[in-house]
């Protein structure tokens, strides 16, 4: 057991060794690699980016409720209290009639106008917010359909639209980044693959003679797919590492648009979770790659 | 060891290699084969070998027969003979010691005893010290030796060698083939493919010959030839041979 795991061990160094025999041509393998990797990761960056910078957008969804007009405030208490109790709502928030015209008042630049006014034209609201994971647009449409039907509701504003457009062009982007990204793979494992195969088609000497002293197939394939592993690491390093300077390019124009927005949002880089199923990705896509190449070039070469 | 029954070779673009030969050799045994280039004598070692398989008849290598030997299989069978070529098969880009190291590492063996077998394939052969030289920094003959320790490291009990001094001068064909009659010496079966005037005029073993693909002749050896006495063969015991043994 050990003498395999030192065996394994060697090949896998001499795989490392052989690749830095040949610098330039490995550093451009990698190089395509990483690229064609960093693509996607970027494209992730930017969807999780622009989701911190709005905030969770579900949430961003509240409700209007507008009392009638003749209405008391405490009809309207007892109707927020009653709202509170839905376990689909997570916060209710009571403007009174006079709280709002204070707000406008204070908002609007009207004042004076206002005070002109004899009686309050504005009515009790509730703003109902719902609980993040109620906050489908199906659901939403649901709530609002209820508390249309309580007594002393006038309107229930349910601006949704937005929403739904949001979402849909969201779910269009993660596809596309989905597309993007299983393209690049294919990407990734044919540039491994032909890598490899040019490598199997210069050592085919070695490979020969390998076999003619016995060596298996597996034994011969051994270090390529390990090669393919290397590459893939490799091309997760560089992925990285281009995605760090897309981040750190990035970063202060990002803080000053989100400063004159007055927002704190900061643009942040791939996460230990993201990093890792991008190493993953790529040493699969490495040894795949090699693996596909070898068991196809190998079986051709035997000797004679 | 070695038993061919019947066996015919023909390859794909049509040439008949080998037809109807029968030979048997026993454990222990040393044995030439000669005859001109296109006699069938690689053939035959290909077919040892497994790189080749017959056409027909049947072919019992270490006790098995080859047509029972599936091609993932093959590599495991290969393990068990050693084989010699004429142009060496070194991986140039790799030192002595790991050319000699390739068999053993494939077999599995720990890195402990790899060292201390290739040291001693090495003494065999008598190059020890060479271990972190390359190929290329030997000469023809040494290299020639290099190929011979990397067959015999992993101890096989069959020996085939390809025109193994077809690159060598004299002296260090005699050189080689004093190698091999040391191994079959300690029971190793021996099997060597030369159409070397010299060597055959030298080492009276006993010698098979070939051409157009059939044995027409075998001279017994002789018992008791030592080894570097050079003993002339006696040209009437080749029977039915025009000029066999020149090449």
């Amino acid at each position: 057991m050990s003498a395999w795991i030192t065996r394994h061990l060697q090949t896998l160094i001499g795989a490392l060794g052989r690749l830095s025999q040949q610098k330039l041509a490995t550093l451009l393998t990698v190089m395509v690699i990483g690229i064609a990797l960093a693509l996607p990761a970027c494209l992730h960056l930017f969807i999780t980016n622009a989701q911190t910078a709005t905030g969770n957008w579900n949430q961003a969804v509240d409700i209007s409720v507008y009392m009638k007009m003749p209405t008391s405030v405490d009809e309207a208490r007892r109707l927020a209290d009653r709202l509170r109790q839905r376990r689909d709502v997570a916060t209710i928030q009571l403007v009174t009639a006079d709280d709002a015209l204070k707000e406008f008042r204070r908002d609007s630049g009207f004042g004076a106008a206002i005070d002109a006014l004899t009686d309050n034209p504005l009515p009790h609201a509730v703003i109902v917010r719902p609980k993040a994971e109620y906050s489908t647009a199906t659901h939403l449409e649901e709530l609002a359909e209820d508390i249309r039907a309580l007594p002393g509701v006038e309107i229930v504003q349910l601006d949704i639209a937005w929403v739904n457009r949001l979402n849909a062009i969201l779910e269009a982007i993660r596809r596309g980044i989905l597309l993007t990204a299983a393209l690049l793979a294919l990407g990734v494992m044919a540039i491994v693959g032909n890598t490899i195969r040019l490598d199997i088609q210069n050592r085919r000497q070695e490979i020969e003679v390998t076999k003619l002293v016995g060596g298996s197939n597996a034994f011969v394939r051994r270090p390529f797919l390990y090669s393919g592993v290397w590459y893939g690491i490799g091309g997760a390093i560089v992925a990285w590492l281009l995605s760090a300077i897309a981040v750190g390019v990035l970063r202060t124009p990002v803080n000053r648009i989100a400063g004159l927005y007055g927002s704190s949002f900061e643009i942040n880089g791939l996460d230990w979770r993201a990093t890792l199923i991008l190493a993953g990705a790529a040493v699969t896509l490495g040894w795949l790659g090699s693996y596909i190449a070898a068991s196809r070039h190998l079986r051709d070469i035997e000797p004679s | 060891m070695i038993r061919f029954e019947h066996v015919y070779k023909r390859y794909r673009n049509g040439r008949e290699a080998l037809s109807d030969l029968s030979l048997e050799i026993a454990a222990g045994e040393i044995v030439f084969l000669t005859g001109h280039s296109g006699a069938g004598k690689s053939s035959l070692l290909k077919l040892i070998a497994l790189i080749e398989r017959p056409t027909r008849g049947q072919l019992i290598v270490n006790g098995l027969n080859v047509a029972g030997v599936s091609s993932s299989k093959v590599p495991a069978f290969r393990r068990r003979i050693g084989m010699v070529f004429q142009d060496h098969k070194l991986l140039h880009d790799r030192t002595i010691f790991d050319n000699v190291a390739l068999p053993l590492i494939i077999a599995g063996v720990g890195a402990k005893e790899i060292g201390k077998r290739v040291r001693a394939a090495l003494d065999q052969v008598g190059l020890l010290g060479r271990e972190q030289s390359l190929p290329l920094e030997l000469s023809t003959g040494e290299q020639q030796r290099v190929g011979i320790a990397r067959a015999v490291v992993s101890k096989p009990a069959i020996l085939i060698a390809d025109e193994p001094t077809g690159n060598l001068d004299p002296d260090l064909s005699v050189e080689v083939m004093n190698i091999f009659r040391r191994f079959n010496e300690v029971g190793v079966t021996v099997l060597i493919a030369s159409h070397d005037v010299y060597l055959l005029e030298r080492f009276a073993v006993r010698r098979v010959l070939l051409e157009g693909g059939r044995i027409v002749a075998t001279v017994a050896g002789t018992p008791g030839e030592r080894m570097g006495e050079p003993r002339l063969l006696d040209p009437s015991k080749l029977v039915g041979v025009g000029d066999g043994a020149s090449a």
